[in-house]
């Protein structure tokens, strides 16, 4: 019996679901390696018997809720894809707003007939089994995955710092052009890409660990000339780090 | 049929979350509804506090599909509102970068939503083995195109190397090269897309309607990346910077995404149809023909063209690449440095994006800080027209003898062929409520 998957979408762009449909050269072995029972986007039928269910978008909205619960009672196997639904991505930044706000802002004095509430990843909500962070997730590094499920083996995520990725391309370093990047403190996996083409890490596969933060923390303050908030901001952009100061 | 109720929960094979609700009640029509249920995601909230430069790289994650679209719609509006004149080199490889992405939606559209519906199946995962080469060739080009954009931006979904004031990265000319050889290979598998088409029987509606779009006035290309806005009822072009004379925004109860009307029409098309009606006459020759041999003349008022169109817009698009890559190589390929603002004020940026047109608009405040913004969304736009539509579809449906299900397969084909993105869709700002 060939693994049933499906791909659901909380609240997000769906990149990330498209993102599969962008693997063209491997798509039709995927195809033939598993059974898609589920997928909004790009078919009509829809299954509940699920092996690996595979989830893009944060949970922000009371349905979500719901639907994220559901998923995971139907899924055997659940994994979160994107930084939505790992870190609750960029869906986070209404989180430093004040509720009746932002909900004013965008929808007048008929806030109420929208509910909302702050954004938060599907580990907050239930139990998850695996994580492939970034926006969008790496697509090569969901065929890995896949690769790695289907024959029985277990799955890691690399947990090195980007900047590695990024010496390793001989990438001429931002700090150099006196841009702050967040590449330090980020979890590798993305081969550096942001770097590569000239801009920043934006922090969007998470912190890769406390030590890294913490030290990055210490670096900026005594040898870089900038400023922590704007490091702060940086690091929200995505939900990889959101407390009020760096440790 | 005396009483129906159609009531399709979660529209499939679009993007995002979307309802069709139809009651006939003792043969009358008595309500047509494309309901919107995706979850708000308060775009225009987050964005206040965040600085001038992240507006591209937040709002491009409004959606997967038009990626590149809200990129190049956001950074002319940062660019706008900052005084920032880029270098031609940078606004052709922008325009590169968005036909990268006019040509995937395209292709994807066409092969994996609509396609399905006219072979009378539920995906395009069954084709893959009854229609073998037409998956495989649909794949070829979207990866083309996904390439296209790999090269100059990053990636498509959520490109990465566009900045205001320019580009972080330039390309190398083997790379435009390479992609020049690949780009004149796709002529064959576009001449096969349309004799495939060619076979499909495209429903038989019409309804006249006002179609908008962006124009390159003069003797210009044919507008995606910039240019002024037109439409089939006003040819008078309009400032993008004067948007709000055009589209007029409102809000309604069933749909968490505005509706818009124009100053002529209470409901609009916006999208590859659109442009082609608008913009016939600065098609490439090669788009000129494939339309003539798909049947498709300016004026048309068949919706369901919309995907005609977009197999014309992929020719055109293929051929203007070759021609911007021609050009880039020729001026040569120079590192360039981000031009920096010189004020920070508002500005507005427009963009026609697979989907149609979109406006992004910001204020910024002393320090580059957003303090507000409004985004108007091609799907926003479409929704009046589709339920207008579905109105007038409706009593031939009923005539027609048609079985429920078949006329509710109807329904959801002319959703389809409106390529909605409701994730796009989800945005209030202002609300009136009609
Ligand atoms: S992680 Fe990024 S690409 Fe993925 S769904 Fe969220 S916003 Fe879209
Ligand atoms: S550019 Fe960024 S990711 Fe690369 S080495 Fe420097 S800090 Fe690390
Ligand atoms: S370089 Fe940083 S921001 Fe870019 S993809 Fe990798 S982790 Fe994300």
């Amino acid at each position: 019996m060939k693994p049933r998957i499906a791909i659901f979408s909380l609240t997000s762009c769906e990149g990330c679901s498209l993102a599969i449909l962008e693997l063209e050269d491997c798509l039709l072995d995927i195809l033939g390696a598993v059974e898609i029972v589920n997928f909004r986007e790009g078919m009509t039928e829809r299954s509940w018997d699920i092996d690996i269910g595979f989830v893009d978008g944060a949970v922000s909205t009371p349905e979500d809720m719901k639907e994220i619960e559901h998923f995971r009672e139907c899924s055997k196997v659940l994994v979160a894809i994107g930084a939505c639904a790992t870190h609750g991505g960029l869906n986070t930044l209404k989180n430093y707003q004040d509720e009746s706000d932002y909900r004013k802002y965008v929808y007048g004095d008929q806030a109420a007939r929208f509910p909302t509430i702050p954004a938060q990843p599907l580990s907050g909500v239930v139990d998850v089994d695996y994580q492939l962070p970034g926006c969008p997730m790496v697509k090569e590094e969901f065929l890995e995955f896949v690769k790695v499920v289907l024959t029985g083996r277990t799955w890691h995520l690399p947990e090195d710092p980007v900047c590695v990725e990024c010496k390793r391309n001989g990438t001429l370093c931002l700090y150099e052009k006196g841009i702050m990047c967040l590449g330090p403190v980020t979890r590798a996996g993305c081969n550096a890409i942001c770097p590569s083409y000239g801009a920043k890490c934006e922090g969007c596969r998470g912190v890769v660990h406390d030590e890294a933060l913490k030290a990055a923390g210490i670096n900026l303050r005594e040898q870089y000339d900038v400023d922590l908030q704007d490091v702060l901001a940086d690091l929200r952009m995505f939900g990889a780090y959101q407390e009020k100061t760096l440790p | 049929m005396k009483n129906v109720t159609i009531d399709v929960q979660h529209v499939t094979r679009v993007e995002g979350h979307g309802n069709i609700l139809v009651k006939v009640e003792s043969g009358e029509i008595s309500r047509v509804e494309l309901q919107i249920v995706e979850s708000p995601r308060f775009f225009e909230a987050f964005l206040r506090g965040r600085r001038w430069y992240e507006a591209p790289h937040i709002t491009c994650r409004i959606c997967g599909i038009c990626s590149v679209g809200h990129t190049c719609a956001s950074v002319q509006a940062i660019e706008a509102a900052t005084s920032i004149e880029i270098s031609e080199q940078s606004t052709m490889l922008r325009k590169l970068l968005l036909n990268g992405e006019e040509l995937q939606s395209h292709v994807l559209h066409v092969y994996f939503l609509a396609v399905p519906d006219f072979l009378g199946v539920g995906s395009v995962i069954p084709l893959a083995s009854t229609h073998p080469d037409v998956v495989k060739r649909a794949l070829r080009m979207k990866k083309l195109a996904n390439d296209i954009c790999a090269i100059v931006g990053g990636r498509h979904i959520h490109p990465i190397a566009v900045h205001p004031g320019g580009l972080t990265h330039v390309p190398r000319a083997e790379e435009l090269l390479a992609l020049k050889r690949r780009l004149k290979e796709a002529r064959a598998d576009l001449q096969e897309t349309a004799n495939t088409y060619r076979t499909l029987k495209i429903p038989d509606f019409t309804r006249e309607t006002e179609f908008v779009s962006l124009k390159t006035v003069g003797n210009g290309e044919y507008a995606f990346y910039d240019g002024q806005i037109v439409s089939t009822l006003d040819r008078n072009p309009t400032n993008v910077s004067e948007y709000r004379e055009r589209v007029i925004e409102t809000v309604v109860e069933h749909s968490a995404a505005k509706h818009c009307r124009s100053a002529k029409s209470p409901s609009y098309m916006v999208g590859a149809l659109a442009r082609f009606n608008n913009n016939y006459d600065q098609l490439h020759p090669s788009a000129k023909d494939a339309a003539g041999a798909l049947g498709l003349k300016p004026v048309c008022h068949n919706p369901f063209h919309n995907n005609t169109a977009q197999i014309v817009e992929s020719v055109h698009v293929v051929e203007n690449s070759i021609e911007l890559i021609d050009t880039l190589l020729t001026r040569r390929l120079t590192e360039e440095p981000l031009v920096e603002p010189t004020r920070f004020g508002k500005g507005v940026g427009s963009t026609d994006v697979p989907r149609g047109i979109l406006f992004h608009e910001y204020e910024l405040d002393e320090n580059g800080i957003i303090v507000g913004s409004n985004l108007i969304i091609p799907t926003g736009q479409n929704l009046a027209n589709i339920e207008a539509d579905m109105r007038a579809m409706m009593p031939g449906l009923l005539d027609s003898g048609m079985s429920k299900e078949e006329i509710t397969l109807r329904l959801e084909m002319l959703v389809r062929a409106y390529d909605p993105c409701i994730s796009c869709a989800t945005h209030f700002l202002d609300i009136e409520w009609v």
